[in-house]
């Protein structure tokens, strides 16, 4: 992190708040985490662990119908688990944000991650999602709150990717041989 | 045990005299065609689609609405795709929302080929698993669940739908039947925008 510029989870806590987003659904995530305790203790905001990120979707549509914002926090792996449901913001044409931290990017160590994280722009893209994303922490208040904007204001369905090179690369602490 | 009871004068007297308290979200396929049948309105979004999305989209809609009764009515194999969405439900524990699945253990909609709740060992062609979705609600943590199976039963069925501290899980059994289609709108943006415009007055 970066003298002087806060925390990334941070300032995206305050995007929020100031869009006035009341759920927020997410699977456990390492990346996200100092954000979803940051929800968790919120009074304003209702947090809710997913089984599977497919849910979000149709808890998205929910709470719009029930006239309440929300977002989605998930890794790049979780996406796949989305895309049929994903279809939702297209046909009932429902404000969708998500915001989604990389795995599978250059610099990964686990070859596992690849597959999804390598897809994920194209398939989100591929369902009419908008696509944004971030590499450096001092364009992260700006790009989510682009994003929120998009989504509340413009309508639309959105995704930030937060890009493996700012938020790190996951190595487990220790070198592969 | 072959069920007896019929999906469409039951689901209308579920919903009878339903007024603007009362948020309905009818899954795809039958319970759609049934909550349609029983007087399409306003608050009612019947999903043409999104299978396995019905019951979490019936919690985002409690929650957000807490003074309002939200009432899933949809059908086994939907409630089955996404089942862990129970437990999820049971987290937040929404005391608005009851879930109504109407199980006649088929896939309906493509024929009805055996679904998951089906009895095992029924030919090579109609087992399913035997699996009991009242059971499952049960095991994710929703306290209030029962399974339905008498026309006897149902005046209390109707009464825990639309008033009992929720969540309130209710299986029903009900027979296998050939039915016309009852169609709302499809447009799923005039849906929704109608929804939103009868209940929060702006779409």
């Amino acid at each position: 992190m970066q003298q002087g510029v806060t925390d990334w989870r941070d300032q995206i806590f305050e995007v929020l708040q100031d869009h006035d987003i009341k759920q927020v659904y997410h699977v456990p995530d390492a990346g996200h985490s100092r954000l979803i305790e940051a929800c968790q203790t919120s009074n304003s905001i209702r947090t809710i662990a997913l089984t599977t990120e497919e849910e979000g979707i149709p808890l998205a549509a929910g709470a719009w119908l029930g006239g309440q914002r929300s977002v989605l926090l998930m890794q790049s792996s979780g996406v796949g688990n989305t895309i049929n449901l994903m279809g939702l913001t297209k046909t009932l044409r429902f404000p969708f944000l998500t915001l989604i931290t990389m795995r599978g990017e250059p610099g990964e160590f686990n070859s596992w991650q690849y597959p999804m994280g390598q897809g994920t722009p194209k398939v989100l893209e591929a369902m009419g999602v908008l696509v944004m994303s971030v590499d450096k922490v001092e364009d992260v208040k700006t790009t989510v709150d682009h994003a929120a904007r998009s989504a509340f204001n413009g309508g639309q369905a959105v995704a930030v990717l937060l890009r493996q090179k700012m938020i790190g690369i996951k190595d487990f602490g220790k070198k592969t041989a | 045990m072959s069920a007896t009871l019929q999906r469409r004068p039951l689901v209308k007297k579920i919903l009878a005299g339903a007024d603007d308290n009362l948020l309905v979200l009818g899954g795809l396929g039958s319970s759609n065609w049934d909550i349609t049948n029983a007087g399409d309105r306003p608050l009612n979004m019947p999903l043409w689609g999104a299978m396995g999305g019905t019951v979490p989209m019936g919690l985002g809609l409690a929650l957000a609405q807490p003074t309002k009764r939200v009432l899933v009515i949809t059908g086994d194999a939907d409630l089955m795709m996404v089942v862990s969405c129970l437990a999820t439900v049971a987290s937040q524990q929404p005391d608005n929302l009851a879930i109504c699945v109407l199980d006649n253990e088929k896939f309906g909609e493509t024929g009805n080929q055996a679904s998951h709740t089906s009895p095992r060992n029924n030919g090579p062609t109609n087992s399913g698993s035997g699996a009991d979705l009242a059971l499952i609600a049960k095991g994710c943590g929703i306290a209030d669940t029962a399974t339905v199976r008498e026309e006897s039963d149902v005046p209390q069925l109707v009464k825990d739908l639309r008033t009992k501290k929720g969540p309130v899980f209710r299986l029903v059994k009900v027979m296998v039947e050939k039915l016309e289609f009852v169609m709302p709108p499809q447009d799923g943006a005039h849906l929704k925008d109608r929804f939103r415009q009868a209940l929060l007055g702006r779409p």
